[in-house]
């Protein structure tokens, strides 16, 4: 087996394994609970018989490795059981909202990502100038602010002043594609100012890394002009740092959402999973957390797999 | 007010601070001796900016029955009264005075962040020198089990204990110093990695010294440097993380004044394009921003940079 192979399978593997984990830890982060889980719904005044009785009902009589069990593998097919609150199927909750949450992050990564690294080639190229201390404030700025305030800046100035866009994104089953597209405008794009200072810092930390290489001196001293020197020779050996960035980011985007889709009262899965925890909740929110840690470890192991195959010394047998 | 007022504001605030710094600066360095003078002349201006906004907010934390004009929790009127004579920034969506609101809310929030961060660094550093020190099978149990803590996004992972533990402070506070000790963890152990080898520690060993001495008296001298500057900026990630969740309605619980949940309150008065409520988040931005600047300037000094 060649080591690429062997190497993506290890972490393909491992991803797995910590996927695993996670689940244990959710499912039994409620036996923490002091008494249980129907001793918490019916509350301190309930009478031992129908505390048994509920116990019953949703099945907290059995022991908790059969409960685990059946849990996991009704997640793997995609049904989490029933909420507590509503007693309705969490998958039913979940479907359309998995898909505006999606719809989301995937309009603000389409935004953001060449934004940010298009800003980042450029940053790195006019290094120290007016342009790239300007890039620096920017990034320490938006690192700085709560995502709630650039939210409602947004909101003030392009939904009441200009009355360009919407300020709540009211999105129902008839909504057209592009008229969600119209009303995802302002989340997306408080996404996108989040994500995108960071991800444009590090593209250009990983060129300047480069830049001071013996291959790029020569490429210079060649008389090749500053800008191909960056794009022709730079770029693809600053690809793996970057999209390393870029997977990283959309990480940090499943977090973002939660509280960009409440400000927005966009119908989302963050938006159900506050909802749900306000609620006390706890089947949905386990889902809701199950769901948000598989696409968090799934975009890191992507971008683990990535870095790996984009390495051009990993490629070629020695 | 509009939203260019409010711009005009945010950007006097931070003129008004620039100029204090530059003006301290000037102060400082007039008064002092030669020996001392050359660390005041050469620290620059940002840092003195971060600093005296840092003091600026602890002064009106501590000093806050004095520096407010009404108490915390009164109700003075109508609701939402405009900026006046009477209330300075107007009454927030109960009737209360948002100027004193603000006021106590530096006191609450920069508080409680402050002893989730301390938290923390007792936790995730004593297991990080820890499991440096031991090394072995300690090191390997601990390092796995904060590689899959750390997981889970923190904010969906606090969002989970939330629901089990309760939304009271002292929950946030446990469970929010909890996660965050997982990255303090890492940072400790991994500064304890390259001064473990050292041969000072080997004498240390070799002398016959207690695993305490080894930590405490040996090692923790040597890292302090890069952990206090990692303290300034999980301050800042913890400070945003309890505004984040204050801010959904599950950190700080009302009637305690904070700036998260100040600004959720008011909302209401955003969608008819005043931007009164977000004063608060930009409290929360200009105290982020001061701690990076001074966090920054430590950092360059410890690194031994000279420029």
């Amino acid at each position: 087996m060649s080591p690429l192979l062997s190497m993506v399978l290890r972490r393909l593997g491992l991803g797995l394994l910590t996927l695993w984990a996670i689940s244990l830890i959710i499912f039994f982060a409620l036996e923490l609970l002091p008494g249980d889980l129907a001793q918490q719904i019916l509350g301190q005044s309930a009478t031992p018989e129908t505390v048994a009785a509920l116990r019953a009902e949703i099945g907290l009589d059995r022991p908790p490795l059969t409960r685990y069990l059946d849990w996991l593998g009704g997640a793997l097919v995609g049904d989490f059981g029933v909420s507590l609150a509503s007693q309705r199927e969490i998958s039913e909750l979940i479907g359309v909202r998995l898909y505006n949450t999606l719809f989301l992050a995937a309009y603000a990564a389409i935004i953001a990502i060449p934004l940010a690294v298009s800003l980042g080639v450029l940053a790195a190229l006019y290094r120290n100038s007016l342009f790239d201390r300007g890039v620096n404030v920017f990034t320490l700025t938006s690192i700085s602010t709560p995502e709630f305030f650039v939210s409602y800046i947004l909101i003030i100035w392009l939904a009441v002043q200009l009355g360009a866009f919407p300020s709540i994104s009211n999105i129902g089953p008839d909504t057209t594609f592009w008229q969600q597209v119209d009303r995802t405008f302002l989340p997306a794009l408080t996404l996108t100012l989040v994500v995108t200072a960071h991800m444009m810092r590090m593209t250009r930390a990983a060129i300047i890394n480069l830049l001071a290489s013996p291959y790029i001196e020569m490429a210079r001293l060649k008389g090749i002009p500053r800008s191909k020197v960056i794009v022709r020779h730079a770029l693809p050996n600053a690809l793996a740092p970057i999209i390393n960035v870029i997977a990283l980011n959309l990480a940090y985007l499943i977090t973002g959402v939660v509280i960009v889709e409440v400000v927005f009262v966009y119908p989302g899965l963050g938006q159900l999973m506050v909802d749900s925890v306000s609620k006390q909740d706890i089947t949905v929110v386990q889902a809701c957390c199950l769901i948000f840690a598989a696409a968090y470890i799934l975009l890191n192991l992507t971008a683990d797999v990535l870095s790996i195959v984009t390495n051009p010394r990993l490629l070629h047998k020695k | 007010m509009l939203l260019i007022d409010f711009v005009a504001y945010a950007v006097a605030a931070v003129v008004l601070m620039s100029v204090g710094a530059w003006v301290v600066k000037r102060g400082l360095v007039a008064v002092t001796a030669d020996r001392r003078q050359h660390l005041l002349r050469t620290t620059p201006l940002s840092a003195y900016f971060g600093l005296l906004t840092i003091a600026t907010y602890v002064l009106v934390a501590i000093f806050a029955d004095l520096v407010a004009p009404f108490p915390e929790r009164d109700v003075l009127g109508a609701e939402y009264q405009p900026w006046g004579e009477a209330h300075i920034l107007g009454t927030d969506n109960l009737g209360r005075d948002m100027l004193s609101r603000l006021i106590y809310a530096a006191r609450n929030t920069v508080g409680i962040a402050f002893v989730t961060t301390a938290l923390a660094f007792l936790l995730g550093a004593s297991m990080g020198l820890l499991a440096a020190v031991v090394g072995g099978w300690v090191d390997q149990i601990f390092s796995r089990v904060i590689d899959i803590l750390m997981s889970i996004p923190q904010l969906i992972f606090a969002l989970l204990l939330l629901t089990i533990f309760g939304t009271s402070i002292l929950s946030v506070v446990l469970v929010i110093a909890v996660l965050d000790s997982t990255r303090v963890f890492r940072l400790a152990r991994a500064v304890a990695m390259n001064v473990v080898v050292m041969d000072y520690i080997e004498a240390a060993r070799l002398r016959g010294e207690g695993l305490g001495w080894i930590i405490s008296r040996e090692v923790l001298p040597n890292v302090t440097a890069p952990l206090i500057a990692e303290f300034g900026l999980r301050f800042c990630f913890v400070f945003l993380l309890i505004s984040a969740l204050s801010f959904l309605g599950l950190g700080i619980q009302p009637p305690t004044a904070d700036w998260g949940s100040m600004v959720r309150e008011n909302a209401t008065l955003i969608t008819f394009g005043d931007p009164t409520p977000l004063l608060p988040a930009l409290a929360i931005a200009l105290l982020t921003v001061a701690v990076n600047f001074v966090v920054d300037w430590m950092l360059h000094r410890s690194s031994g940079l000279k420029d």
